[in-house]
């Protein structure tokens, strides 16, 4: 487990965000401001500098997207602040809207359901806070279902591979889920690079991952 | 019914019933035109005298409103002359209460039209229906009664004051006089009450304007209706977001949780793993539903993001081709339900393995295509759907084309007329 985090959260509905202060405080991470509106939640990342921020995308006074709305708001200010949405809405404009922030790394968009599963919850928070990617496979799975240019080109298995990529796994972690070597899912990959028309390895690789899911949700 | 004035060119009209009915609607003239006539002095004088201290006032402003009543009374009574009732030019109020309905009446034409007909009535019409029926049916009857009259003299009288007759003889040739007189004298009489009939109509049936402005009105109520339906969709998605889809999370984190702080294994574990599965099912369930209820998605990015979410979700593939602005709210909502019943539809009815979206915004109109490669043969009269979304998009005064032809394919095509936001 990684350190302790110290997490700023926006959630309207008090029960719900009871319940994520006692969940993260069980994993050891600090809630240092629970808040119920977007305006507060501005006003505590000021305050606190978390190293991660978990915000409701519907919220006070609108009840629309205001928590969407701040926590783009935070990563243009802030590109570097991890930022974790949780949502009730699959569509995919809203995670689109997100990853499209600072270079899309350290942002993520959860169904809340996926609360519900306590440590794959606390792992994503965790995967975000440390840079990382995370996109709810429901949404991913809504994406798959149609298919889209340039996707389009993908065969089956590596659609299947950059839908892994985008939930935010690594390659080990896709070989296993897919039973394949670890070395077969890296040329896989490769491919999907060369397919999305993807700039060459020269940079981070984890920034062409982030690049390629972004394709894979802008299509 | 057929109306007077044309009984009066039909041979049969002596014996029909249209010269009594003639008859009948000066008589109820009478009837209505005398009592007015009191009503109206008595509160004419009294509204006068007590002005002086204020409470004749609200007398005088009764007077004003006095053609609303009659008017109702005379245009039910003008069934008998014009073949049916006519039909009531004041508009409803669109709020409840009386201080609502007097400010209306006011200040409708057709209020103060009514008066000037019940001022009429009073003054003029009745002692003139009077008159005319005194000089046909009246007069003939007197002049067929005589056998009665000299009955009731004895041996000599003077039938209308003018011949004098002394036999049983001249009296019956008076009777048979009088029925002549009358059949003839039928005719004017119902010239008379048609003619009256018709000024009567003139003045109480709804003008042009006014069919207009109550048809401007229907149409407003019904954009209202409209308007309140989607209202109460919104607030229905917004009471379910804000309470179970809430509760229901904060449960399933709950029983997430006590899944940890159970044993790995045995029944309890079993058992809070079942449970936590059905509370994620539920979950998922009622995500669906709220956004079939009123997806978000659509308030919050609009139509051409809630369109492309409707493909991706509909079971049959479909390519999009979206270019839209943001429309106004109840253009995008409705667009959306008809988008979304067409898709359904497709997938349903049709058997078509592909299908094809395209939206568009120009000159100034929203334009959708919906075309699948199905077997076509839809029918808008046999499904209630399709009409209802037709009736929908005729609210914002749009259309919906279906060209199905069995055999297939289906087109679907809808129109809204609407600035880009």
């Amino acid at each position: 487990m990684s350190s302790a985090l110290r997490v700023v959260l926006a959630e309207d509905a008090v029960l719900l965000r009871e319940g994520l202060v006692g969940l993260l405080a069980r994993f050891g991470h600090a809630v240092v401001a629970a808040v119920g509106d977007a305006d507060a939640l501005r006003a505590a990342v000021a305050e606190h500098t978390p190293d991660l921020v978990l915000t409701d995308v519907r919220m006070p006074p609108g009840f629309q997207d205001e928590g969407l709305r701040a926590a783009l708001a935070l990563r243009a200010d802030r590109p570097g602040l991890p930022v974790l949405v949780l949502s009730q809405y699959v569509q995919r404009s809203y995670a689109a809207e997100l990853l499209d922030t600072g270079d899309g790394t350290g942002v993520g968009y959860l169904l809340k359901d996926r609360v519900g599963q306590v440590e794959q919850f606390v792992e994503a928070v965790e995967r975000v806070a440390s840079g990382g990617t995370v996109v709810d496979p429901e949404v991913v799975r809504q994406l798959l279902r149609r298919r889209r240019d340039p996707l389009e080109r993908l065969t089956p298995r590596e659609r299947e591979v950059l839908a892994l990529v985008a939930e935010g796994r690594s390659n080990g972690a896709i070989a296993r889920d897919l039973v394949v070597s670890e070395a077969a899912v890296g040329k896989h990959i490769g491919n999907i690079l060369g397919k999305l028309d993807l700039p060459p390895a020269d940079d981070a690789d984890t920034h062409r991952r982030v690049l390629a899911v972004l394709a894979y949700l802008r299509a | 019914m057929t109306s007077l004035a044309a009984s009066l060119r039909d041979p049969s009209y002596l014996r029909g019933s249209a010269p009594w009915r003639a008859a009948g609607y000066l008589a109820g003239g009478v009837l209505v035109g005398a009592p007015l006539l009191v009503t109206f002095v008595t509160l004419g004088v009294a509204g006068a005298v007590l002005s002086l201290v204020l409470v004749g006032l609200p007398l005088l402003a009764l007077l004003a409103l006095a053609g609303v009543p009659v008017g109702a009374l005379e245009r039910r009574r003008l069934r008998p002359v014009t073949g049916q009732a006519a039909p009531s030019p004041h508009r409803t109020p669109a709020d409840p209460g009386a201080t609502a309905w007097l400010r209306l009446r006011l200040g409708e034409q057709a209020t103060w039209r009514e008066l000037a007909y019940a001022a009429l009535l009073a003054l003029v019409l009745w002692p003139l229906d009077l008159l005319v029926l005194a000089c046909t049916v009246g007069l003939a009857g007197v002049v067929a009664a005589a056998p009665l009259q000299l009955a009731s003299a004895g041996h000599d009288t003077r039938v209308v004051k003018l011949w004098l007759i002394d036999s049983y003889g001249q009296a019956a040739l008076c009777t048979v006089a009088g029925l002549a007189l009358l059949a003839v004298l039928l005719y004017p009489l119902g010239a008379y009450a048609a003619a009256r009939g018709a000024l009567a109509r003139l003045l109480l049936a709804p003008r042009e304007t006014e069919e207009e402005a109550r048809l401007a009105e229907v149409t407003r109520s019904r954009a209202r209706l409209v308007a309140a339906f989607e209202a109460e969709r919104r607030r229905i998605e917004r009471d379910l977001h804000d309470g179970a889809q809430q509760r229901l999370v904060a449960l399933t984190m709950s029983l997430g949780l006590a899944r940890l702080d159970a044993p790995a294994t045995g029944p309890l574990a079993e058992r809070i793993a079942a449970a936590h599965d059905e509370a994620g099912q539920v979950l998922v369930e009622l995500r669906e539903l709220i956004h079939g209820i009123h997806p978000q998605v659509l308030a919050d990015y609009g139509l051409a993001a809630a369109l492309d979410d409707a493909a991706d979700r509909s079971a049959v593939p479909v390519d999009t081709r979206i270019d839209l602005p943001r429309l106004p709210g109840p253009v995008e909502s409705a667009a959306y339900f008809a988008v979304c019943e067409a898709l359904a539809n497709t997938a349903k009815h049709s058997g078509a393995t592909r299908a094809r979206l395209t939206a568009r915004h120009e000159r100034g109109r929203l334009v959708i295509d919906v075309r699948d490669d199905g077997g076509g043969g839809a029918d808008p009269a046999r499904g209630s759907g399709l009409t209802g979304l037709a009736d929908r998009l005729a609210v914002l005064d749009g259309t919906l084309t279906i060209i199905s032809p069995a055999g297939g394919p289906t087109a679907l095509s809808l129109e809204i007329p609407c600035p880009a936001l």
